[in-house]
């Protein structure tokens, strides 16, 4: 019922068709005969999971990647585009994902950088003023990037796409970084670029997003399309089972845990940060009890990831006893030492920190499991356990590999993701730390990884899950606080946390006060 | 001449090679790429510049046969790094080691020939005006050559559009490349120019500095050129200061060992290095408060997906 229902709207010609468009990389093909026409005055969403060949398509229709077979018409003719800045005279823009800007550049070189340098420098940073101010997208063009926070950074290569005053922008998975404010003052640019007559290509998996936005959804699916349809009269579970393909279990709480004693104890943990662009954690203090799943919210480059360093022992506190594990003060303690107490700890890097890429299965097992799992005899490596440990893991996690022992490179993000938190899980940790749980992961095994880490919640362990992706904190945290410049606000009951109330601490609006001293403060300000 | 006037002199002379290989390797790092063979590039310069120089009787031409050497050398280089994104600290080495073993096979023929070093400027009136005639008018045309250089290419760099897609594509070749920047052709032409640099600061030993060439005789300057970039952290004026603090440091150890100061004069001799270690070590300490001034992405291989 999906197949190719016809675009709304009135008949326009469309402004650019990609016809059948194939890209294969060896025998893999990231797009299979892919057909998608974008019409001026739309914002046409691009739905798929990883891997689906979303950004493989749109960096065809920029010219960053040369199409095997297919073509692509611009305003009825076709076209071959041999690189961005071809794709930038015929009225593309692009609005990258991982930000294509330059750290230690000024925002002016930065935005120069993405024009044709036809104008003068002067000229173009006069130009920048007026586009930032008309958009409302301040910008200070003399700041280095590398100052800047992710939303202002986005807001670069937006201005940036704008001043070539472009027909059709691209924007790849624009809120993926942005809190749940910046995304909606983003929505508000968007629906007036719309308003002037701009085509729009968005790509998303965040589906509420697309059904509020878009007026045509096309969906991608293993590198082929399986859908072109209007999303708002989709729901979001009929979206997802066509980006899936299968519905999606739901992840369900064992039922009335007891959340008993705190086995994770962080008490005013300050830290300062070992590189120069980093975040000085500012007195932080949590608790975490058995039993109970704490999220901790935020967006990326607020502290998490020296809290995580603090918390696993790859950096030590100052004291003792900002780090409590189970009773026992931890805050001097090296990773192998806190293990050795029952914590486990998965950290958000996958390749190159959770696991050693060009190292086998068993022996990524033998790394974190040696100091308390069994599987070293007298300073021997006891293989057989080794490959014991991967097969359990396999088999209750349902890791998907070509052989018994591969190399952690070789596995898909999603198999390595269950893999290495289900290492971790079937230790029977007391305190499990995770962060990101299920970035970058598809569906299928974020659901299994979530519920796996609601069973163990449900078993007594105190788990603490670092996430930018409050769909996921929503879904599995018994509590959330949020994480802004160091600080750790309050933690808030998952009930009472709405999306409003994170996404204010989430922008600072009241970090390190309690909601009482915020209303209080507010009526003192009115 | 007073003695300070001479020592100034002298430590001119002894900065400028170091002076004229630094800013080269300086375009070349912040363009993304660290050439660790500046030591190879130079002392090829030193070789080739002696012997053209010998066979035409002309400086200019020398010159220009270091230049070429130096570049030739570099191309072996962009070709394993760029061509082959081969790891660039392995090949930059091995291009040292190269370097050093050919320059001796093809300078062993020259050990004992003499030329005439290059002339030094000579303008009426201006030249003979006591203590800073000389330092100021009375130079070769290496020493101008190489101030102007350094002039150039801080106004390319930070005037020039050409120069901001440079220091761009140091910075992120990733997003360069996403932005349709041809990072490896760039990169190509900054390794190719850095040679250049590095053969003519090394043609400027035998062809300026003492008119005959010996085997091994850049003695290192390579690597205090390339500690040079670091000390600058990558900015042309702070290299110009920092090039002849070090020709002084050189130079001054030498008059200390006239003096008699009673310091073993291997110990003196080490001075220059030991300077190249004590700076190294400061900048590293310096940087956990500074924030980071290196091109992000030097030395780091590319492979453009296409």
């Amino acid at each position: 019922m999906h197949e190719a229902s016809p675009p709304p709207g009135p008949q326009k010609e469309p402004l650019l068709q990609a016809i059948d468009i194939t890209k294969r990389y060896g025998t893999f093909a990231a797009n299979d005969s892919v057909s998608i026409d974008l019409f001026p005055a739309e914002i046409h969403a691009l739905l798929g999971e990883n891997g689906a060949g979303k950004s493989t398509l749109v960096k065809v229709m920029y010219g960053l990647v040369q199409p095997t077979l297919g073509e692509l018409r611009w305003q009825g003719q076709k076209v071959v585009l041999a690189g961005p800045s071809q794709a930038r005279e015929l009225g593309i823009g692009m609005v990258f994902q991982h930000f294509s800007l330059f750290d230690n550049l000024t925002v002016a070189e930065n935005v120069a950088l993405g024009l044709d340098g036809k104008e003068t420098f002067a000229a173009m940073s006069a130009r920048l003023a007026q586009v930032s101010q008309d958009y409302g997208l301040p910008l200070d063009p003399k700041r280095e990037v590398w100052r800047l926070s992710v939303g202002e950074r986005q807001r670069i290569e937006i201005v940036r796409a704008l001043m070539q005053n472009p027909k059709l922008l691209i924007l790849d998975e624009p809120t993926a970084v942005l809190t749940p404010n910046e995304a909606d003052q983003l929505f508000i640019v968007l629906n007036r670029l719309k308003s002037e007559g701009r085509a729009l290509l968005y790509i998303s998996h965040k589906l509420d997003e697309v059904k509020r936005l878009c007026d045509t959804a096309t969906i991608l699916r293993g590198g082929k399309k399986v859908a072109t349809c209007n999303p708002k009269e989709e729901t979001a579970a009929s979206l997802a089972r066509m980006m899936v393909g299968a519905d999606i279990g739901e992840v369900k709480a064992g039922s009335a845990r007891a959340t008993t004693v705190p086995r994770l104890v962080v008490n005013s943990l300050s830290l300062a940060p070992d590189d120069p662009h980093g975040t000085h954690l500012q007195s932080v203090s949590i608790e975490v009890k058995g039993g109970e799943i704490l999220g901790i919210a935020g967006v990326a480059g607020n502290g998490q990831d020296e809290f995580f360093a603090a918390l696993s022992g790859e950096r030590l506190s100052h004291a003792e006893g900002s780090v409590i594990i189970d009773g026992k003060s931890a805050g001097q303690l090296s990773i192998t030492e806190r293990r050795r107490l029952g914590a486990a700890f998965v950290p958000e890097e996958r390749l190159g920190h959770g696991t050693a890429p060009r190292m086998k299965l068993s022996e990524n097992a033998l790394l974190t499991g040696h100091a308390a799992s069994h599987m070293v005899n007298r300073g021997f490596v006891d293989k057989p356990a080794t490959l014991a440990t991967v097969d359990r893991t396999t088999k209750t996690f349902d890791v998907r590999k070509a052989k018994r022992d591969p190399e952690a490179a070789s596995l898909s993000g999603g198999n390595l993701q269950k893999f290495i938190v289900g290492r971790e899980i079937l230790r029977e940790p007391g305190v499990l730390v995770v962060s990101q749980p299920t970035w970058g992961v598809d569906a299928g095994a974020a659901a299994v990884i979530r519920q796996a880490l609601l069973d163990l919640s449900g078993r007594g362990t105190a788990v603490l899950v670092i996430s930018q992706d409050l769909d996921e904190l929503a879904e599995i945290a018994d509590r959330i606080a949020v994480m802004f410049h160091g600080h750790l606000s309050e933690p808030i009951e998952a009930a009472l946390a709405t999306r409003e109330k994170l996404g204010l601490l989430m922008g600072g609006s009241s970090a390190g006060q309690s909601a009482g001293q915020k209303e209080a403060s507010h009526a003192a300000g009115a | 001449m007073g003695l300070l006037e001479a020592i100034i002199l002298s430590v001119i002379a002894a900065s400028t090679p170091l002076l004229l290989a630094a800013a080269g390797e300086l375009v070349v790092e912040r363009s993304g790429v660290l050439n660790l063979g500046v030591e190879g590039m130079m002392i090829m310069g030193a070789a080739c510049g002696f012997a053209g120089a010998w066979f035409t009787g002309s400086t200019f031409l020398g010159a220009l046969c270091g230049i070429a050497a130096g570049a030739a050398l570099s191309c072996v280089f962009a070709l394993l790094t760029l061509g082959l994104a081969v790891n660039q600290v392995a090949a930059g080495l091995a291009l040292t080691i190269l370097g050093v073993g050919l320059s001796g096979l093809i300078g062993a023929g020259f050990v004992g020939e003499k030329i005439s070093p290059a002339p030094n400027l000579y303008i009426p009136l201006l030249t003979s005006i006591p203590f800073i005639g000389r330092i100021l008018f009375g130079q070769d045309l290496f020493v101008y050559f190489s101030v102007a250089l350094v002039a150039a290419i801080w106004w390319f760099l930070y005037r020039t559009r050409a120069g901001l897609v440079l220091r761009a594509v140091g910075d992120s070749h990733t997003s360069a490349h996403a932005l349709g920047y041809p990072v490896l052709k760039i990169r190509m032409f900054a390794v190719l120019f850095g040679g250049g640099c590095a053969g003519l600061g090394g043609a400027f030993l035998p062809l300026a500095y003492t008119p005959f060439f010996i085997p091994g005789m850049t003695a290192g300057r390579g690597w205090i050129a390339l500690a040079l970039v670091v000390f600058s952290s990558w900015l042309p004026g702070r290299l110009a200061a920092g090039a002849y603090l070090f020709g002084a440091v050189t130079i001054l150890q030498l008059h200390a060992q006239a003096f008699g100061l009673g310091i073993p004069s291997q110990l003196m001799s080490s001075l220059p290095y030991l300077a190249t270690v004590v700076v190294l070590v400061l900048i590293s300490r310096a940087r956990g408060t500074a924030g980071s001034a290196a091109p992000a992405s030097l030395g780091m291989v590319f492979v453009p997906d296409r």
